[in-house]
């Protein structure tokens, strides 16, 4: 039996819509960026995920994340701003070491929030704890409440900052997860370097998203947060801690 | 005769004065330099860009950080990007867009306290 021209036609039309939609699921899929007129949502949560086992004796995270945002230093560790720093773990009695990337934990309950008297120190739907330098008046009490001691002053006057990252004299300042990037669906420094360069420990997504591997990885594998008593539910979680 | 003598005299004498006045002006605070850089038409028309541009940037920075609305409009990488000197690449500066009007009229602006005022070049933000 020969199929009639209906058919036929039918037939053809399947497939033409077949082969124009499969590109646009592809591309909804790899869409992660929103576009510069939605704004960010409570529907996510970015998160990262750490593997202390893999972690390097390096600190291709701390030097990535300085370079992408324009974070240099007057060789005063003292007082110099921080955004990420590598931690050595000893254990006294067994002398096993480890050694851990920490920043900002972007907190679901940030206690540099509840402190800061103005408002400046703000968590963005998305979870992303930042502060806003316009109306942050220098008076650290946010440093003095992280218990990651992951905020810094900046001491001294700033030039040569990058377009994206500013910062400025009498401001404090953290790890942002690199939201300039994560708003053009790209990854943080850190993670794209450890990934390219170090030992391939950091993961970034998207918590609340069932589909992202960070999601299945949490799920299925045992992980902890850093002072996990505080209940303050760290957006940054580390395995073999 | 003399009344006419007299009021030349006082015409002469008061467009000498105003004169005078506009040259010990221009002396004292330098006429801001307003050169366009780059680009046919800003966001907006120049009077409203006179009167406004501080209301826009004062909105768009607050939708920018806390909301995460990257809308390049209003932003201030936009200014930068097409008013900046084609010398220093900085919109800061002796003839600087920015510092030329603001240093004329005295008000101060904080903006580059921790904005940078330098263009963006393409090799710096290009993947490394």
């Amino acid at each position: 039996m020969s199929p009639d021209r209906r058919q036929f036609l039918g037939w053809g039309a399947a497939a033409a819509a077949g082969t124009a939609l499969a590109p646009v699921i592809k591309l909804i899929e790899l869409a992660q960026a929103r576009s510069p007129q939605e704004a960010a949502s409570a529907l996510q949560r970015w998160g990262l995920l750490i593997d202390i086992t893999k972690c390097a004796d390096c600190d291709v995270c701390v030097t990535a994340c300085h370079d992408e945002n324009g974070v240099t230093g007057y060789g005063r560790p003292e007082t110099d701003a921080q955004w990420i720093r590598k931690v050595n773990l000893r254990d006294r009695r067994t002398g096993y070491a480890q050694t851990l990337p920490l920043m900002c934990q972007h907190c679901e309950h940030p206690p540099c929030v509840d402190v800061c008297p103005t408002g400046a120190s703000f968590k963005r739907d998305d979870g992303i704890v930042l502060v806003d330098k316009h109306t942050c008046i220098g008076c650290r009490y946010c440093v003095m409440a992280c218990p990651y001691g992951a905020r810094s002053f900046i001491h001294e006057t700033v030039s040569g900052q990058k377009a994206d990252v500013p910062r400025g004299k009498g401001t404090v300042d953290s790890c942002t997860l690199c939201v300039h990037r994560v708003d053009r669906g790209e990854t943080p420094a850190c993670v794209e370097a450890c990934n390219r360069d170090g030992g391939k420990a950091m993961a970034f997504g998207d918590l609340n998203d069932p589909s992202a591997e960070i999601h299945r990885r949490l799920r299925s594998e045992p992980s902890t947060q850093v002072r996990a008593d505080l209940a303050l539910n760290t957006g940054v979680r580390y395995q073999g801690l | 005769m003399m009344r006419f003598a007299v009021a030349v005299l006082t015409v002469v004498l008061t467009v000498a004065g105003f004169a005078d006045a506009e040259e010990k002006r221009a002396r004292r605070v330098a006429v801001p330099v307003v050169k366009i850089e780059k680009g046919e038409a800003c966001v907006a028309p120049t009077e409203e860009m006179r009167r406004d541009h501080m209301n826009m940037l004062l909105h768009q920075r607050d939708r920018t950080l806390r909301q995460g609305l990257r809308e390049s409009r209003f932003s201030l990488k936009n200014c930068v990007d097409c008013h900046a000197s084609r010398q220093t690449g900085s919109v800061l500066g002796k003839e600087g867009f920015c510092s030329s009007c603001h240093t004329y009229a005295s008000v101060s602006m904080d903006c580059f306290e921790c904005h940078t005022p330098l263009r963006q070049t393409r090799a710096a933000s290009a993947p490394r």
